[in-house]
Order: structure tokens, then C-alpha cells, then sequence
């Protein structure tokens, strides 16, 4: 069987994590849920630095763990990325690189130092000391240390947890970087909606230690059923676009299924596919087009669910075109007087400067 | 000087798996190894001495075995010394030893093992050079420690020149015979050496802060 599959149990203190799932073999799979649930202690699993965990692991038919023995982490061609960065304090960042692929060319695998390095931007830092740099470029030195092992699934632990919005959003487009250049399925932790919008290919869902969702990343961050997962006030959906233009006025032109959107400007190539998470929540609906708004995006699609929560709000899924969908979420007053219901025509009312930078992501196919 | 020299080396070797074995255990007999690789600290050297001549003399069966298949007696010999100090100083290299492993965590290790390195590559490539620190007041503490001690040594070696003859044991012959100018001077050369020796560790120390983690 080609890919990671995995089926264990791990008993902690106050907690049981059971696992059983298969996982694609290539791309970025998110593996999502809240602070607790358990993904951390997964990805430390599958990369055999929890012993305790009980049941098999297998990597492309390889037994990693199971009944016939136990393959220590150093010999399952694995690269982890940290929350934190873990640099060797008596290395150079170059030494630090060097380390990991000295090991990696004696197991018989091939990294491309210069390729990494450019990759991820590392050609100014090769001297420097772990102890001299900021958050954001230890991260960056940590993930090239990660790639330099030529790893066969590279493991990733919310590795922008420990940053700030604004090396975050440095940050993401290096990752974007490794899911569709490097050829090697990643395996990515995180709690946060907006990095899993952005980045993954497939998400699985953890809650309280046990899978709750498997699937496609746009079918389940445009599923109404799995916003309350997300956390209301940030589900959404992600839309595939395509880079029409840059205005002068510093907003850029994508088109998308269903019409057009300006988004704050961003730097990408004309023509580049990018895709672009809109919170449910910043997402007014209406039943005629609107005129005299000053949001600036409009976009028609047909109205195919409906989907009462424990609050005041429903949430609203309208899909634009072949395979898009927008998720609104209106009070449930306004569903009633608007007398919404599946099939109808309905438009979309998004407010440009509600899209933030970081929700506009670089290419790669949804 | 020798005894000192030699006594490191063979704590080093003793001492480092101990520690390294300290700070990584969750087992239940740490507690127990821990209090007994302290005992030295606490007893005094008399009471130590006593036990390793009992254990140690050729009627005991340790010593007889030793003397079965060396032919020498470990009692009130330089090998005898070297057993006695190693013992005695063990606290000095495996407590620095475990404090600098416990610092360093599973972090950098488990980082490495990510890497392809496998369990004595990860320690002697990481853990050991991020414990530099450890390994050098280990090895200080341990050498001036066995320099200057006395009780254990007239308990297990006696003072035989050429033998079991230590500087600390001159100085009290020294004394005991009133030859104060020798005492003086022999006095004034180890409180040099400590000196220099620790000057030298906390400027190293100062100039390479290598910091764990």
C-alpha cells in the first residue's frame, strides 16, 4: 500500500488517542483540531518517538511499527519539523544543514543542498549561529534542516505556532514552496483554520483523540456540517482564483467561479492559480444583485444548504460554478426574512478589505 | 598528580554513562543510585577509607580475587589508591555530568534522531558538545578534588614513597615533623594549581558560553 497508514492507540495521562487511517501519498495533509486533541502525539507516533503507542504503522507497505518490531525514528527516513526550531546551539546554520545530510547521503538518499538552501532563502544566514537569529528565519533553517534529510514524508508540528502574524505570513509562502516543489508528502499539525486553508491538499479532523473528518481540503472547510470543528467565527471556504491583475489603487483582480474578487494587493505572477479563504462570517447574502454598496465583490451562485447551529446563526453554502463553494453565516432572522431556501439564485456580498493578506496564498492545485 | 590524572580519565569513563543514564531514567532505582553516588559527599573519609581497606584487602573477596589474578594486593598500592579516589570523587564528575544532560532535555536529541542519527551518534555529535561545560567542571572538580584528599588515601594506601605517596599526605608529614618549609612550599604549589586551574575553567567558560537548548 503506497503512502502512511497508521492504526494505533496511545494511553497518556488523561487521555486516549486511536487512530486508524490511511494517508494520501503525496500532497499536504492537514491534520486538524483543537489544542488537546491529540495531533502532536499522532505526528509523534507516526515518527516513532512515542513508545508507548500500541498498533501498527507502515510507510509504503514498510512496517514501521507492529507486531514484528519497532524501527527506531533515525531509520524511517523521516524529516520533523518542531514547534520549535530544536537548532544545534554548537552549529552553524550551514552545520546544522550538514548534519542532517551527511546522515542522509550514508542512508543512500540525495538532497539538494544548493536547491534547499535557495528554497528557503537561507543563503545569507549559512554562518550564522542558531543563537543570532530571529523566530522566523530558525524556522526557515529548521525546515531546510528537516528537507535536508531527502526524507520520504516530511512531518511537520505547527511549525508557525511560535511566531507572529507578520513572520508568519513571511514564512508561509517557503512552505507553499516545499508542498508543490519538493515532491515529498507532508504530514501538517495545526489548530489554526487559516494556515490549513491555505496550505493543505486534505485534512483530517482530530477531536478528543479520535478522527472526526477525512477529506478533501475544499470539501470540508465548505462544509456547514464541519464549521463548528473550525470554530465559528473562523470557518470558511477557500476558493481557487486566478491573478487577473494589479491596480493601481493597490487591490488585485482574480477571477473566480461565479465573478470576479478584489482582494488587498499582493505580489504574484498574471495568470498565477492562487487560492483565497473567505471567512464565513465576513459574507452578507442577497436575493437580488445589490447595487449602491460600497463592498466591491459580488458573486452569484445557487443556494445548496442550509444549517441551524446551537446559536443565533446559520450557515449558508452557495456553490459558484462546476466544484466552488462560498459558506455564509447570517442570523437565522435573516435566513427567515429573506425566506432563503436551497435552489434559489442567491449573491454573495464580500467586503475586499475583509480578506486578509495571509488568506491569499500562493499556487499549487486545491 | 598521576593518581589525580589517572583517577579523571577513569571517572570520565565511569561517570559519564552514569550520568547520562541519571538524567534519562524514569526507573525507580534512580533515586537509590542517586543516593549512593552521593554517599562520598557526605561521609567522612575515614568511615570510606575504612569500608574500601575491608573490601579491598587481600582477605576480602574482592581483594582476593584481585590478588588471585594480578598477583599484587589492592590494599596499600597505587591501583588500590586509583579505586579508592575514582570512588571517593564520584559525586564530583557525575553530578556536574547528569545536571548538564538533564539541561540539554530530549529536544535536541529527539531532533537528531529526526536527522538519521542514530543513539551513540546523537550523544557523542550533540549531547556531548552541548555538555561541554558539564564535562569541564566535571573533570576540574573531580582532579583537584582527588588532589587534595587525604583520609581515604592514609586509610587505603598508607604512604609509601614512590607508591601511595600524595602531595596532601607529605604536607601533614611535613607538619607532623615540623618541617614547615616544606609544608610551605608544597601547600603553596596546590593552592597555584586550584587556582590556575579554576581561573582557567570560568574564563573558558566565560569566552565559549555554550548554551543548552
Amino acid at each position: 500500500m503506497s503512502g502512511l497508514f497508521v492504526d494505533i492507540t496511545l494511553d497518556l495521562p488523561g487521555f486516549h488517542l486511536a487512530v486508524t487511517q490511511g494517508f494520501a501519498p503525496s500532497g499536504l495533509t492537514a491534520v486538524f483540531g483543537p489544542s488537546g486533541s491529540g495531533k502532536s502525539s499522532l505526528l509523534r507516533v507516526i515518527a516513532g518517538l512515542e513508545a508507548r503507542a500500541q498498533g501498527r504503522v507502515s510507510f509504503d507497505g514498510q512496517p514501521w511499527q507492529g507486531p514484528n518490531g519497532f524501527i527506531a525514528p533515525h531509520r524511517r527516513g523521516i524529516g520533523y519539523v518542531f514547534q520549535e526550531a530544536r537548532l544545534f546551539a554548537h552549529l552553524s546554520v550551514a552545520g546544522n544543514l550538514a548534519y542532517a545530510g551527511r546522515r542522509a547521503r550514508k542512508a543512500g538518499r540525495q538532497p539538494d543542498c544548493a536547491a534547499i538552501v535557495a528554497a528557503l532563502g537561507l543563503e545569507g544566514l549559512l554562518t550564522r549561529r542558531p543563537s543570532g537569529l530571529s523566530g522566523g528565519e530558525a524556522q526557515r533553517v529548521a525546515m531546510a534542516r528537516a528537507l535536508m534529510t531527502a526524507p520520504r514524508l516530511l512531518l511537520m508540528d505547527e511549525p508557525l505556532s511560535a511566531l507572529d502574524d507578520v513572520a508568519k505570513g513571511a514564512i508561509l509562502p517557503y512552505i507553499e514552496a516545499i508542498r508543490d516543489d519538493m515532491q515529498v508528502p507532508v504530514i501538517y499539525v495545526s489548530h489554526s483554520v487559516s494556515e490549513v486553508a491555505r496550505l493543505a491538499h486534505h485534512i483530517v479532523m482530530l477531536e478528543a483523540g479520535q478522527v472526526r473528518r477525512v477529506g478533501p481540503a475544499q470539501d470540508i472547510l465548505s462544509d456547514p456540517a464541519a464549521a463548528p470543528a473550525f470554530g465559528i467565527r473562523a470557518a470558511g471556504s477557500v476558493l481557487r482564483a486566478q491573478v487577473l491583475a494589479h491596480h493601481d489603487d493597490g487591490l488585485s483582480e482574480l477571477a473566480v467561479s461565479g465573478g470576479r474578487l478584489l482582494v488587498p494587493g499582493f505580489a504574484a505572477a498574471i495568470g498565477a492559480e492562487v487560492r483565497v479563504r473567505i471567512a464565513a462570517q465576513d459574507v452578507i447574502l442577497s436575493r437580488t444583485r445589490p447595487e449602491g454598496l460600497s463592498a466591491l465583490n459580488v458573486l452569484e451562485g445557487e443556494l445548496t444548504d442550509l444549517r441551524q447551529g446551537q446559536g443565533p446563526g446559520v450557515m449558508v453554502r452557495l456553490r459558484m460554478g462546476a466544484d466552488q463553494d462560498v459558506l455564509a453565516r447570517i442570523t437565522q432572522r435573516s435566513a427567515r426574512a429573506l425566506g432563503l431556501a436551497p435552489g434559489q439564485r442567491c449573491f454573495a456580498v464580500i467586503k475586499s478589505l475583509s480578506i486578509a493578506p495571509l488568506d491569499v496564498g500562493g499556487s499549487g492545485p486545491i | 598528580m598521576r593518581l589525580a590524572g589517572i583517577s579523571v580519565v577513569i571517572l570520565l569513563i565511569i561517570g559519564t554513562p552514569l550520568a547520562w543514564w541519571l538524567a534519562q531514567t524514569r526507573s525507580r532505582a534512580k533515586v537509590a543510585v542517586e543516593a549512593i553516588t552521593a554517599l562520598p559527599l557526605v561521609l567522612p573519609p575515614t568511615v570510606l577509607g575504612f569500608y574500601l581497606l575491608v573490601l579491598l584487602s587481600p582477605n576480602s573477596m574482592l581483594g582476593g580475587a584481585w590478588r588471585d589474578v594480578t598477583g599484587t594486593s589492592l590494599t596499600f598500592s597505587f591501583t588500590g589508591l586509583v579505586v579508592a579516589s575514582v570512588l571517593y570523587s564520584l559525586p564530583f564528575t557525575v553530578q556536574p555530568l547528569q545536571a548538564s544532560f538533564e539541561a540539554i532535555g530530549r529536544h535536541p536529541m529527539e531532533a537528531a534522531a529526526s536527522l538519521g542519527a542514530g543513539p551513540l551518534d546523537r550523544f557523542f555529535t550533540v549531547a556531548t558538545p552541548l555538555a561541554l561545560r558539564g564535562y569541564l567542571t566535571a573533570m576540574v572538580l573531580s582532579f583537584a578534588h582527588t588532589l587534595g584528599e587525604f583520609g581515604v588515601v592514609l586509610m587505603v594506601g598508607g604512604n609509601i614513597p614512590g607508591q601511595t605517596k600524595v602531595i596532601s599526605i607529605a604536607i601533614y608529614e611535613h607538619v607532623e615533623t615540623l618541617e614547615y618549609a616544606q609544608a610551605h612550599l608544597l601547600s603553596a604549589i596546590l593552592l597555584g594549581i586550584s587556582f590556575v586551574v579554576l581561573i582557567a575553567v570560568y574564563a573558558t567558560n566565560r569566552r565559549f558560553p555554550v548554551h543548552a537548548g
